[in-house]
């Protein structure tokens, strides 16, 4: 990214960076295709672009075994191979994209096929975040950055405390997280999202009919922070704040916390896998075995 | 039996183990015991309640001493003689019960045993709070509760109100020690001066040399009387402001020099106090400004202008900075928690707490120079402001959730892919690929949506937000709570604050070590078990139309109790199982 101080950076420009599910085990087995997705968010990042000569656009792949960035508006590599036929956007996210599927598939290893692996959606929160950071420390004026999820797949619990780490980060930083779910049931939403959308102070919503996508992309996600204050975007309503426990990665309603660190267990432990504490009722245990060992002497 | 309520006894009553005793029928209860002599004239007529009595002795079968059993009271002890040693155990046993019943109670009511201040002070709090002190009806006057523990979760709102009437400090000492004048009876060429502890505390405080000269003279070089005598002997030339006997005075001791000059200490500090001063200030520069340090403008103690030679300026001093001392060291307004009677102690005291000081000074004083003094180059940016990490407020927080109360989580997103993955990664990489290439080849969708696409989500999407709006406005009366009648909702409030209690004693009491704190959660079991009915209770009687809802808030209240009711039998379970009571478990 080159810094840009000459240029003149207001309130309504955007940076805005964009996370892309692409694991393959959600889309093989999505009702409507990948390619269909794909073309619904590429007009919509076009259309990013076109709304602000500023504007900057970052492209982050979430897939099963890594994430990468696919695309950044503002590098200079970006008009190797353009044969006319296609805007320079699509063709470099498409390349780009098309190589980290390839690497992403060598990483992966052998699964139970019932075991669905979820995206990895924590590695690129972190890369947006760290993109958004650089941003921050590129000069006084800087674009104002914002993070989209595209997210289909389910949530993996196991990455609990990750994506809240980077969710609070993001919080801390002013960073909206914008996540759009992409799923076929009406039922099922993400929880982590929904988590990052309110605590963040960002937009979540599900859209019922995935053919409009880039209505809704354009609708909903497509303006800017400054004029977000002056629209009435949709709310979302039965924002899931269950946790994960820390031991077997459950999501739970009622646990175990930790009275030192606030880690959360699904179960009784004697001690504290985070901070080791120990636990009240460890003690006359430990008491009691020792006691049995005094009596057997 | 010792079950036995009431023992009736042939035995002979003692009132000493040499008196030959009174022959008569000794009637235990519980309560008390009566002894009737045979003889109705007989003085020796007892009836005594067990309250009464410290302790009990009796002696062995097969000892060579007849079947006694001695009651012991506060003034002496009762003897009575039994016929038999088995008379003497079917007594003993009944004794035995009744002195341990008249016990345990005593010693419940002196774990209660409460200032009358407490006392107040629980009434007022209850008086203060009335859904406190609903909760305190509910839980303690029904029993469920001791008044202690009730008040041992409480323990914030006691300790509040006791912060509220902290005592006030004492601060240090506003008059003026400089001005010990002496005491002249005007008879004898003697003065006198008066010495307290106090005044001493006070002169190590303000004069810092004084404080060194006494740690480094007494007792190694004077006594402590020899130290005072000289130090008010250098007050007393002082008070003459007789700067040239002074001078000559000390010329001749060397130690009383050390009260007649300025305190060196004194001007360190100063000194150290004006490299405190914004460095880019320049006081030495400024000093042209400054008349008083010329001749005729200093005042001089009490007002006097008594211009002597320049080299007895030494032994001077001037109102101004005695005034100056005394406020700095009220202004820091220490005192010393030792007691003030050993002035050496005292001033052992004050020598830790200025070593402590030193080093912070020197670290202040270079941090502000960093800041006054900015390199631009060097500064890192601060110019992104980081937001406060925050937990929003808990209405927000409700709204936002409160719509899962009204729809089933579903629980199991992972169980629902099960059934649906049935590629293998090899195809599932491949078809995505494939979809790669086929918008590289083709191009985007053409076009990207129909209209009639568009008119819906655009529908779709105004609805949505007007809902939402309607739905989520900033009135109450959207929560579940608030559909429900006023009574069932007050009710359900209520029980729900009353579980919310319980279920605080109920997980506090674990794990369960002592033979109380299992009669506690006993206790609270039985009560949380009735407030789960209660809440049925509730559920079944509210209106059919609003049972959906009823029952959605109280779910999770019977959850919780269930988790309690749960935990509480299957900790009973293992206790009982656990054949060996280890140490320490009841």
């Amino acid at each position: 990214m080159s810094p840009a101080p000459s240029k003149n950076y207001t309130d309504d420009v955007s940076l805005l960076v964009v996370t892309l599910d692409t694991n393959p085990f959600f889309w093989s087995d999505f009702p409507s295709h990948f390619s269909d997705f794909l073309s619904q968010v590429l007009a919509f990042l076009n259309s990013i672009l076109l709304l602000g000569q500023l504007n900057q656009v970052v492209v982050i792949a979430t897939g099963c075994n890594s994430c990468s960035y696919v695309y950044d508006s503002s590098s200079n590599k970006n008009h190797a191979s353009t044969n006319g036929t296609m805007p320079a956007l699509y063709s470099n996210l498409l390349h780009n994209l098309d190589e980290f599927i390839a690497k992403d598939k060598q990483l992966t290893t052998a699964h139970e096929p019932g075991n669905v692996p979820s995206s990895l959606l924590s590695g690129s929160l972190s890369k947006a975040l760290c993109y958004i950071q650089r941003a921050f420390r590129s000069g006084p004026m800087h674009p104002q950055p914002r993070i989209l999820c595209l997210q289909g797949s389910p949530d993996g619990p196991e990455q609990y405390v990750a994506i809240m780490n980077a969710i609070f980060s993001a919080q801390r930083s002013s960073v909206p997280v914008d996540s759009c779910y992409i799923a076929s049931s009406n039922s099922s939403n993400s929880a982590f999202l929904q988590q990052a959308s309110y605590i963040t102070g960002g937009i979540y919503y599900k859209p019922p009919q995935l053919d409009g996508l880039f209505q809704y992309l354009s609708a909903v996600f497509a303006t800017d922070l400054h004029s977000r204050a002056f629209l009435r975007l949709p709310k979302s309503l039965g924002v899931d704040f269950r946790a994960s426990c820390f031991c077997h990665k459950k999501t739970i309603d009622t646990g175990y916390v930790c009275s030192v660190c606030l880690s959360i267990f699904c179960e009784h432990h004697d001690k504290c896998s985070t901070c080791s504490s120990v636990f009240g009722q460890a003690q006359s245990v430990a008491a009691s075995t020792d006691n049995r060992k005094r009596k057997a002497e | 039996m010792s079950s036995a309520q009431q023992v009736v006894k042939r035995a002979k009553y003692k009132t000493t183990v040499k008196d030959p005793g009174t022959p008569g029928v000794l009637k235990l209860t519980r309560e008390k015991f009566v002894f009737k002599p045979n003889d109705p004239t007989s003085k020796n007529k007892l009836e005594a309640d067990f309250r009464l009595i410290k302790n009990h002795k009796h002696t062995k079968e097969g000892s060579n001493k007849p079947p006694w059993l001695n009651l012991a009271h506060s003034q002496g002890s009762y003897i009575f003689e039994f016929e038999s040693f088995s008379d003497l155990h079917i007594s003993r046993e009944l004794v035995g019960s009744a002195l341990s019943k008249h016990v345990e109670p005593s010693k419940v009511v002196s774990d209660e045993q409460l200032s009358a201040s407490e006392m107040t002070l629980r009434i007022k709090l209850l008086q203060e709070d009335s859904k406190l002190q609903k909760l305190h009806k509910e839980l303690v006057a029904s029993g469920k509760l001791t008044e202690s523990e009730f008040w041992a979760t409480k323990k914030k709102l006691l300790d509040q109100d006791e912060s509220r009437k902290l005592k006030q400090r004492i601060g240090f000492k506003n008059s003026l020690i400089f001005d010990t004048k002496p005491t002249s009876d005007g008879r004898i060429n003697q003065v006198k001066f008066q010495l307290t502890p106090e005044i001493k505390y006070q002169i190590f405080t303000l004069k810092p040399a004084v404080h060194q000269a006494f740690r480094s003279f007494v007792p190694s070089k004077m006594s402590e009387v020899d130290f005072w005598n000289k130090y008010f002997r250098a007050e007393y030339l002082h008070s003459t402001k007789n700067a040239i006997a002074a001078a000559a005075e000390a010329a001749e001791d060397e130690d009383l020099a050390v009260f007649l000059k300025d305190d060196e200490i004194l001007e360190n500090e100063a000194r150290k106090k004006i490299r405190l001063v914004d460095p880019t200030l320049d006081m030495e520069a400024d000093q042209g400004d400054d008349y008083t340090h010329l001749p005729d403008h200093g005042i001089f103690r009490d007002g006097s202008k008594e211009t002597s030679e320049a080299q007895n300026t030494l032994y001077r001093r001037t109102l101004l900075q005695d005034l100056n001392r005394q406020s700095e060291v009220v202004l820091e307004g220490k005192t010393l928690d030792t007691d003030m009677e050993h002035p050496k102690t005292v001033a052992e005291v004050l020598a830790r707490r200025n070593q402590r000081f030193d080093g912070v000074i020197e670290e202040e004083r270079r941090i502000r120079i960093s800041k006054m003094t900015p390199i631009d180059d060097l500064q890192a940016q601060d110019d992104h402001a980081f937001a406060p990490l925050c937990i929003k407020d808990p209405r927000d927080y409700f709204d936002f959730q409160q719509a899962n109360a009204v729809k089933p989580l579903d629980n199991s997103p992972a169980a629902k892919l099960k059934t649906r993955s049935n590629l293998g990664y090899e195809e599932a990489y491949g078809s995505l690929r494939e979809s790669i290439s086929n918008i590289k080849t083709m191009g985007l969708r053409d076009p990207l949506l129909s209209p009639d696409v568009a008119f819906k989500v655009l529908t779709g999407l105004t609805k949505n937000i007007s809902s939402t709006k309607s739905n989520l406005g900033k009135s109450s009366q959207e929560s579940v709570l608030d559909i429900l009648p006023s009574a069932t909702k007050e009710k359900l409030l209520d029980n729900w604050v009353c579980s919310q209690e319980l279920l605080k004693h109920f997980w506090s009491s674990y794990p369960v070590t002592t033979q109380s704190l299992a009669n506690k959660a006993r206790r609270l079991k039985d009560a949380i078990s009735q407030i789960y009915a209660k809440l049925e209770e509730i559920k079944v009687s509210s209106q059919s139309d609003l049972r959906h809802q009823v029952s959605l808030v109280v779910h999770p209240m019977q959850q919780a109790l269930d988790a309690a009711l749960l935990h509480y039998e299957a900790d009973l379970g293992k206790r009982n199982a656990k054949g060996s009571k280890p140490n320490g478990y009841v």
